[in-house]
């Protein structure tokens, strides 16, 4: 009885919406753990972009996620070996730069730190539904995953919030 | 290597053959009914889409591929007739004749039973292609009940079909799985959903997924959706599939799965809002939400 | 004095394995038990799920077992209680990647601090189910009145009791109206054909799915009716002599009582 009145005046939000947000969240990392491929593009795409600005060390790269609250992060771990001599070809921002602390490592006798880049720009984009190599339902195909081995030297730890995959939501 | 089957070796008159094979130019469509999840109505979805194309006059065979853990004959009432089974099939320890049981009410419909005493590792994924490639030829429609779960079982009842229907009820976990599932169906296919178990009063507290939601996270082309009734559990108790019942509404559905899948023109599936009787309009009347 | 280490098992698909783990587990931990509940649904993991901690598993079992990870980092502590924690399964792999003898000595190891270990056994009979029977000492075999799931259940008493593995029975959704009208089986009837001793029925609810939903096991929720049950099993589990509830079908006051509940 005094659940009756109880439930009257704190209802709290219907399950079946509380549900559809979890399976939503739950999938989406489902989706990208299951999708190597996907991650592989990522990582290629992003260390591409850094790679304009800085030197990186790509075999120790490293790519993980990590859920929220209400989202699922991308965090990359991004060995910085040295920097460019020059100033890299200036891409038409799509994001807001974010200004990201980079240690450099200590340079050897012969190189000097001529110039230093602007921040690595952080890819914030969404990550796409369609994977490369995704089946004609537009599903990726799980594989399973490689880990990429070894620690990274001098990381830059570069936080994204992939706000999820299209193809989750509803 | 399967022998191909041949009614008048084994002396069998016509009239009693299993199987005549088909006009030349119509091949059958096999079907794997699958969920990742278990117990969400895959075999009794088997047993009643079946049981319904048969009634419009297809020919179907079911195949029980959940080795180890059969049901499907149970759910046909036809757990007395079987003396063999898949494995004996495939390990060509009899022929596909003396395999298939014919259901008691339906001249048209077969079955295919499970080995109880084995295990799905037993199964070799190329003899099962070939016996529903094999199936296909003598049946209009091979319908696969796949075992839960997504290992050796899951992937022996999909090799050789063509085409998945996808059985999810609309909670958490089945949903999940249902997901994992389409995910590792071949990449072409175009697998249909069943929403099973639905309970309208549920959904329209907001306390369960709605169809919507479900697949709105599957994003699959939707097949049929069945509420949730007690009548199921007394089906398979008595081994009598509800498709055969005028008066059950769980039958009208699977019915109307049916005539889709045989290719008529049938009305978008719907389930009624909940009329739960004197009961519910009481619980209206003291404040509960109807 | 090293904890006890239970597979709770089925056969049969969605009898409520994973429901029942939660929960017994829960209801334990709610007793001051220190419980440890093991998902081992490689590739259809759900524990985590149904307990609500999804969105905070950062290593898995099968990358303690691969040494990838120490197995305090893959422990999701519950936030309700500080005895409780969860070893999610993997998502990414499937089951061949646990062998018997790794999860038996990730079980043990477990039990050297946990009171109790529950360990949440796939469906079917195949490589999951005798991987997660290989840690367990002791079984709890769920399953419902229904012809198929009795079946499964029977399966797979035997193949406990060749693996000289004690069992009891815990019989969900048990539905009363259905069994008094001779719609479904009784519990008299189940332990008969099962030949198993009972350690608890838990009635049909359609809570469970709400709860499910939040991820909040219902065990935990006093003003459940469910919670009362959980906590009786609990009990049993820890050698109390609870009696059974029989539960009877709402009469017309039971349902008018029921009434007041809506919502």
């Amino acid at each position: 009885m005094f659940e009756f009145f109880r439930s009257l005046f704190n209802p709290g939000p219907p399950s079946g919406a509380t549900a559809k947000e979890r399976l939503r969240l739950v999938l989406l990392s489902d989706h990208l753990s299951l999708a190597p491929d996907v991650i592989d593009a990522m990582k290629r795409d992003l260390l591409d972009v850094l790679s304009r600005y800085v030197e990186i060390d790509v075999a120790h790269a490293d790519v993980t996620f990590e859920h929220r609250e209400t989202e699922v992060a991308m965090l990359a771990s991004v060995p910085i070996t040295g920097v460019r001599d020059r100033k890299p070809p200036v891409a038409p921002p799509t994001v807001p730069l974010v200004p990201v602390a980079v240690a450099t490592p200590p340079v050897a006798p012969r190189e000097t730190p001529a110039e230093i880049g602007p921040p690595a720009e952080a890819a914030a984009k969404p990550v796409a539904g369609a994977a490369p190599g995704a089946g004609a339902n537009g599903r990726p195909r799980r594989r399973r995953r490689k880990k990429s081995a070894g620690g990274p030297k001098q990381p830059t730890q570069t936080t994204l919030g992939a706000s999820g995959i299209a193809a989750s939501q509803a | 290597m399967l022998r191909a089957f041949d009614a008048s070796e084994n002396g069998v008159a016509a009239s009693e053959t299993a199987a005549a094979p088909l006009a030349a130019t119509a091949r059958g469509r096999a079907i794997v009914i699958t969920s990742g999840k278990g117990g969400v109505g895959k075999t009794t979805t088997t047993a009643n889409v079946g049981a319904a194309l048969a009634a419009l006059g297809k020919r179907v065979v079911l195949i029980d591929a959940d080795v180890g853990l059969r049901n499907l004959d149970v759910v046909l009432g036809l757990e007395s007739r079987i003396k063999y089974h898949l494995l004996d099939v495939l390990e060509e320890k009899c022929t596909l004749d003396e395999a298939l049981v014919r259901d008691k009410r339906s001249e048209s419909l077969y079955l295919l039973a499970a080995a109880q005493t084995r295990e799905k590792e037993d199964v070799v994924t190329a003899q099962m292609k070939a016996l529903v490639e094999r199936l296909c030829d003598l049946f209009e429609f091979v319908l696969i009940d796949c075992p839960a779960g997504i290992e050796m079982g899951f992937k022996n009842a999909v090799a050789g079909a063509h085409h998945a229907i996808v059985v999810c009820t609309p909670e958490v976990s089945s949903v999940r799985d249902a997901d994992r599932v389409v995910g590792l169906l071949p990449g072409d296919w175009r697998p249909e959903l069943i929403v099973n178990r639905l309970r309208p009063h549920l959904v329209q507290k907001g306390k369960m997924l709605s169809v919507d939601d479900v697949n709105g996270i599957l994003r699959l082309p939707l097949l049929g959706v069945i509420a949730d009734e007690p009548g199921v559990i007394v089906a398979t108790n008595k081994g009598e599939p509800l498709a055969l019942d005028p008066a059950s509404e769980t039958g009208a559905a699977y019915r109307a799965i049916a005539a889709k899948l045989a290719g008529h023109d049938v009305p978008a599936p719907t389930v009624r809002p909940a009329n739960n009787g004197f009961f519910s309009k009481l619980g209206a009347l003291f404040g509960g939400r109807a | 004095m090293v904890g006890r280490r239970i597979v709770v098992t089925s056969g049969k698909g969605g009898v409520g394995k994973t429901t029942t783990t939660a929960n017994v587990g829960a209801a334990l931990a709610k007793r001051g038990k220190r419980v440890v509940l093991v998902d081992t649904d490689i590739g259809l993991r759900n524990l985590d799920l149904v307990l609500g901690v999804e969105k905070r598993i950062v290593f898995d079992l099968v990358e303690v077992i691969e040494g990838r990870c120490q197995l305090r980092q893959a422990l999701i502590r519950d936030k309700r209680f500080e005895s409780l924690s969860i070893l999610p399964a993997a998502q990414t792999r499937e089951k061949e990647a646990v062998g018997e003898e790794q999860l038996a000595r990730v079980i043990a190891e477990l039990a050297e601090s946990a009171d109790f270990v529950l360990i949440d056994c796939p469906a079917g009979i195949e490589h999951g189910f005798r991987t997660a029977i290989a840690g367990a000492k002791e079984a709890i075999v769920v399953t419902t009145p229904e012809v198929s799931a009795i079946r499964d259940a029977d399966r797979v008493v035997g193949k406990l009791t060749d693996a000289k593995i004690p069992l009891r029975l815990i019989i969900n959704r048990i539905r009363p109206d259905m069994i008094k009208s001779g719609d479904m089986m009784s519990v008299e009837d189940v332990c008969e054909v099962l030949s198993a001793e009972l350690l608890g029925t838990v009635p049909d609810d359609e809570e469970v799915i709400d709860t499910t939903n939040r991820g909040e096991p219902i065990a935990l929720d006093e003003s459940k009716r469910l919670a009362a049950v959980y906590d009786k099993i609990a009990r049993r589990l820890e050698g109390e002599l609870v009696p059974f509830t029989n539960f009877e079908p709402a009469g017309f006051f039971g349902r008018l009582m029921t009434l007041w509940k809506v919502g």
